[in-house]
């Protein structure tokens, strides 16, 4: 048989509480983190993985004492993204129940740091996170969310070193369809899962069931994660928080 | 109390977390004098074979454990990687294992047109194949949470107590006496997970 696959909500922490973003920016808050760690217990969530968007950017560590909590209440696979600078940093993580650290700025700055790591702690607890943005020539850029722009980077050649470095899943978001529930960016998800062996998680722009599927056979992508599809409903963006039953995600991958 | 044994091997905190969920009282610990004072050992671990081998070796945790297991009886459950260092060796490594159980560890091989992945990770079915306090009173069709690219192969089919299908039916747990031991981590598996590890800190011996 194969395996089911993996929907993975995406929290977004600032100051300690949730938040949601359109295309990066237009935060909204969206809750206690511990509060929504609980309602996707009793929902029996497959993943969840939890980023704190500010830590790298105020050039801080991770708030252990938040993830600490998030640990106490989170009995499914978790992970954590946001400040990781070293290896301590993330042995740290891993006592507090941390499944997989998702690395982004210090991948792009230091590729060996995932190499390291990797070494560590084994590939399956390190995910590169990789934020991508087309140009007005409709290019992919990988995109560096410190400083709010592109790099030189391409998304896909960028991917395989990831892969090379040991990375035992690559996340990849469109910062474009970041909280636009248009669906899922198919043509660079198609792009890198082609080259690449680790399984690929699409993240940015879920807005219906259908899209995990199109993710999953159109791109090719392992997993589907998603941010505002488990925290707005309805036209108007109410706050709540939801996850589909096991049967509404079965017909969506099978269908 | 029950002694998590720290061997520098992949993520324990969400064992003791889960422990204490359930109300069960847990340290984690390499001491020597601790382990041989447990009530019960939980062997955890992520990671290479040979590198927890050596890593029990060089805290000197080997012998300790092994007369825990024979002499004392103590209930023992291995998780992961921890499972397969109950059994005599590793297509991983070239060490030998702990031997406790008749067993050995293989890695999973499958023809190349199965478009299955290893490692093996994510949610799957496990069946129950046997009666075991383990799974005393557990929920309808059981999920499990995966990660690992090997697999015992138990020469005792008795000793199998649940089986699970990823291209074809392996061991998912064992007991062998008071020796248990999961493949899936049942500190990651919801409802599920939390009624094992209920059942394993309620264990009386």
């Amino acid at each position: 048989m194969t395996l089911n696959v993996r929907v993975i909500p995406v929290l977004l922490l600032k100051n300690g509480g949730l938040v949601k973003t359109v295309g990066f920016k237009d935060m909204t808050y969206v809750g206690d983190p511990i509060n929504a760690v609980k309602i996707f217990n009793d929902k029996e969530v497959d993943e969840l993985l939890f980023i704190d968007i500010q830590a790298a950017k105020e050039n801080r560590r991770p708030n252990f004492e938040l993830v600490s909590r998030i640990g106490r209440e989170a009995f499914m696979p978790f992970g954590y993204g946001g400040g990781i600078r070293n290896l301590d940093d993330m042995s740290r993580l891993f006592r507090l129940g941390v499944e997989k650290v998702t690395l982004n700025s210090c991948a792009i700055e230091n590729p060996d740091f995932v190499e390291e790591a990797a070494h560590n702690f084994g590939s399956q607890s390190v995910v590169a996170s990789i934020d991508v943005k087309k140009d007005a020539l409709g290019k992919h850029w990988v995109f560096d969310y410190r400083n709010g722009s592109a790099t030189k980077l391409d998304p896909v050649e960028f991917a395989v070193l990831m892969e090379r470095k040991g990375a035992g899943e690559i996340l990849l978001n469109s910062v474009d369809r970041d909280g636009t529930f248009d669906g899922y960016d198919i043509e660079i998800i198609r792009k890198v899962t082609l080259p690449v062996k680790v399984p690929i998680i699409a993240l940015g722009g879920a807005g219906k069931l259908e899209d995990f599927g199109k993710a999953v056979k159109m791109g090719g992508a392992s997993a589907v994660a998603a941010g505002s599809f488990f925290v707005f409903h309805g036209k108007h963006r109410a706050v709540l928080i939801t996850y589909p039953d096991k049967d509404a995600l079965r017909k969506a991958f099978s269908s | 109390m029950i002694v998590v044994v720290d061997y520098n091997m992949g993520n324990i905190g969400s064992i003791l977390n889960m422990i204490k969920k359930v109300g069960g009282e847990a340290i984690i610990s390499s001491d020597q004098e601790q382990i041989k004072n447990a009530d019960k050992l939980i062997l955890p671990g992520v990671g290479a074979f040979d590198a927890g081998m050596q890593n029990l070796a060089k805290l000197g945790l080997i012998s300790i454990f092994r007369k825990k297991v024979t002499e004392q009886k103590t209930p023992v459950l291995g998780i992961c990687l921890g499972l397969q260092l109950l059994t005599e060796r590793s297509e991983e490594g070239i060490m030998q294992g702990l031997g406790l159980v008749d067993a050995s560890t293989v890695r999973f091989k499958f023809v190349s047109s199965s478009g299955l992945r290893i490692p093996h990770m994510g949610w799957n079915s496990v069946v129950i194949r046997k009666e075991s306090p383990l799974f005393h009173d557990m929920y309808p069709n059981p999920v499990f949470y995966f990660v690992h690219s090997y697999h015992v192969v138990c020469r005792n089919a008795e000793d199998i107590l649940s089986t699970t299908d990823y291209g074809y039916d392996f061991v998912s747990s064992l007991q062998s006496g008071n020796l248990f031991g999961t493949q899936f981590h049942p500190e990651k598996s919801h409802k599920y997970g939390m009624k094992l590890m209920k059942n394993f800190v309620e264990l009386v011996h």
